[in-house]
């Protein structure tokens, strides 16, 4: 079961390794992690996404809870919550017709594209996980030069933030 | 405001914690520490290993129920300690190391006697500080105490940089610290309390599974109370061994690997278990999966994280121990029940418990391991504190010798970790020094912390090393004899050193004793004269562990002995 966990934590130097750290030495899988500071400086929120069953995720969030950094553990609802990630795809330009398929498929995405050049060309993507996929799929056929992802970032939805 | 020293404060932080006494041992980025040490009130037990000043600060804490604490130096000094780090962090004991570290300009650096400790021991502390500016000091040490000391106890570690302890700032000592992650205490949701006894009375075959949340608890009374209340069967862990009188008719000893073979036996009969302080560790309960099987799970704990981890809970009251099982005696008055313990049940675990004590045949020799601990009980006061090592000694300990007082008997039960027993004792007698401290050991495990000799006896905090002494390491020897078809490698310690002589070499008293007679004099002896001794006991090789519940089995498929 793929899970989206929000974790509020410390804002201070060691708790992204003691985050991590926790997950190794019990043997839970990270899928994807991101961190950022909040509205209040000392606090970061991390958006964890995880490959759990029931009773796994519930010992993650409970081991969570346990840390002392740890300030708040929440676990969000796909439909209950908004959840999107940052990926950019730097794609091999072969022919010049190229340029202008990507860009024609960009727009059909809602992407931005950057840095166009003779032999490549970077395209932004800001999305769910399936949009994501349904993208990659479609421009790999042009040679995926590189990628970067940012991982997940989640909120849940006005009126559904004290659930989970 | 004046300006004092990092090592200053942390002096005097430490003496508001009401600290009389640390264990350690000195080195180069730590010496500011010590120079304070000196001017201070705070005694100083100086160890031979800082690994034993680690397990000494343990035994400490496990007695006093307030944190030990132990000094040590960076590098090796801090890694030399980890290990007790680790075994106070497996058996929930409060602890406060403190460790010296480079100055901060060399952290990084791959500076002489630096090691990153706050990285090495991430996993295996409950907190760990590292004051960047001396001024930081003193709220460091209070929240160290609080966080060791409340809910689960643990060890917490603080990293002290050298120029953090020489450096000089305007400092504050707090009365009270907040850490807004850090939620100890959970009143125990009343509701569930109710739903747990109603679980229990409708119970054919309840038992109640103290573990050691019992002892840190100290919920004792509370315990016994709804046991003769409602006349459940009493099984232990190997942690909560003397949470509960062993000699209480009620009483069926620890249950697990090596548990009673009444205690495992009833266990696996019962339908229903009141679980108090307990983690379900593999060792006591075997296979996770058989064990639940047709088994009502009700289960108390302070650590929210423990419910549902091992095993799948039916009821699950969540706060300390001893608050839930107050309120759970006061509902059984309110109903007024009192049973009389004329049951079934309370007829088959009478006589399951008649039965092996009967029936169980005991290994052939004159100083097989039940006999000489049953001679130990006899002679030793019941206040007493006993500790073990760990090994074959442990687990006969736990068969054979009972627990009278509730909370006077300390094992690394969780880690495991041979050598504990000895410095661990020697912490107990700092704690109490009023009652005899003997550690039950073998001498595999002696080997490894026996230089704290000269610290029992420098130190004069005298305790009894009672030594089961097979020459072997005697439990990987059961089991290469066992799983491995007699292939014994690595296990013979071929009668080396004479321990009688190891005891006179540190000026401790060295007794060999060959008989069972003479083991009871020279219990009395030790206790008598009031200094270190080391009690030699030539016991067979030979014998095994039994009952013996073999690993990745359940408690049904006990080995008993043949």
């Amino acid at each position: 079961m793929w899970s989206i966990i929000s974790v509020l934590v410390e804002n201070k130097p060691g708790v992204l390794f003691k985050i991590t750290n926790l997950f190794r030495s019990r043997n839970y899988n990270i899928d994807s992690i991101s961190v950022g500071i909040t509205e209040n400086p000392e606090v970061s929120r991390m958006t964890i996404t995880t490959e759990a069953d029931e009773k796994q995720l519930s010992q993650i969030m409970k081991q969570l809870e346990k840390l002392i950094d740890t300030l708040e553990v929440k676990l969000l609802d796909e439909k209950k919550s908004v959840y999107r990630e940052l990926v950019m795809m730097k794609l091999k330009v072969s022919k010049p017709t190229d340029i202008k398929e990507i860009t024609d498929l960009a727009n059909a995405f809602k992407c931005d594209v950057h840095d166009v050049r003779k032999s490549s060309i970077i395209i932004e993507i800001t999305a769910t996980p399936d949009r994501v996929s349904a993208l990659v799929d479609l421009v790999k056929g042009y040679g995926i030069l590189e990628m970067a992802r940012t991982g997940i970032c989640a909120l849940a939805r006005g009126g559904y933030e004290n659930e989970g | 405001m004046e300006k004092i020293s990092g090592a200053r404060s942390l002096m005097i932080a430490l003496e508001k914690e009401g600290v009389e006494i640390a264990f350690g041992l000195p080195g180069g980025a730590n010496l500011p520490i010590y120079d304070e040490l000196y001017k201070s009130n705070i005694r100083h037990v100086l160890v031979r290993h800082e690994q034993s000043a680690s397990h000494m600060a343990d035994g400490f804490g496990r007695v006093s129920r307030r944190p030990g604490v132990c000094f040590a130096t960076s590098g090796p000094g801090a890694t030399n300690i980890v290990t007790g780090i680790a075994t106070a962090q497996a058996d929930s004991a409060p602890m406060v190391a403190i460790t010296g570290q480079v100055p901060s300009k060399m952290i990084g650096r791959d500076a002489f006697q630096e090691s990153d400790i706050i990285g090495i021991t991430n996993p295996i502390v409950k907190y760990a500080f590292q004051p960047m500016s001396p001024g930081e000091v003193p709220e460091v040490v209070k929240k160290a105490f609080y966080i060791a000391s409340t809910g689960r106890p643990g060890p917490v570690l603080i990293d002290i940089p050298k120029d953090v302890q020489q450096n000089e700032a305007e400092v504050h000592f707090p009365s009270e610290v907040k850490i807004r992650g850090y939620h100890p205490w959970v009143d125990p949701d009343v509701t569930q309390i109710e739903r747990a006894t109603e679980m229990l009375l409708s119970a054919e075959r309840p038992i109640i599974l103290a573990g050691g949340g019992v002892i840190i608890s100290s919920a004792f009374a509370e315990l016994q109370s709804i046991a003769e209340l409602l006349m459940i069967p009493v099984v232990t862990t190997f942690k909560g061994k003397g949470s509960f009188p062993e000699n209480h008719p009620l009483s069926l000893g620890p249950i697990g690997m090596h548990g009673h073979a009444e205690a495992n036996k009833m266990m696996t009969e019962a339908d229903c278990v009141l679980a108090c302080g307990s983690r379900f560790s593999d060792r006591s309960v075997g296979t996770f999966e058989e064990f639940e099987r047709n088994l009502k799970i009700i289960h108390m704990d302070v650590d929210p994280a423990e419910i549902g981890k091992n095993q799948t809970t039916n009821v699950a009251v969540v706060g300390d121990v001893k608050t839930s099982l107050r309120i759970m005696v006061k509902m059984l008055i309110q109903k007024a029940i009192k049973r009389n313990g004329e049951s079934a049940w309370a007829k088959r675990v009478k006589e399951t418990k008649d039965y092996y004590r009967e029936n169980l045949k005991i290994h052939p020799h004159p100083l097989a391991a039940s006999k000489v601990l049953k001679k130990l009980r006899e002679v030793l006061p019941a206040q007493s504190i006993v500790t073990t090592e760990v090994g074959q000694h442990q687990m006969w300990a736990s068969l054979f010798f009972d627990v009278i007082h509730p909370g006077t008997f300390f094992s690394s039960t969780g880690l495991g970790t041979m050598g504990w027993g000895f410095p661990a004792a020697i912490g107990a007698k700092a704690a109490k020094p009023d009652v005899p401290v003997l550690d039950i050991a073998g001498e595999g495990s002696f080997n490894m912390t026996e230089n704290s000799l000269a610290v029992s006896v420098l130190e004069d905090l005298p305790v009894i090393v009672f030594l089961l002494n097979n020459f072997t390491l005697g439990m990987v020897a059961q089991w290469q004899r066992t799983f491995y078809d007699r292939r014994m490698i690595g296990v013979d310690l071929k009668n080396c050193p004479d321990y009688v002589k190891v005891a006179e070499a540190y000026g401790a008293q060295g007794i060999r004793a060959t008989t069972l007679d003479e083991i009871g004099k020279a219990v009395q002896t030790a206790i008598k004269s009031n200094v270190a001794t080391v009690i030699d006991i030539p016991i067979d090789p030979q014998e095994d562990v039994l009952p013996f519940v073999a690993p990745g089995t359940s408690l049904k498929d006990m080995i008993l002995p043949s």
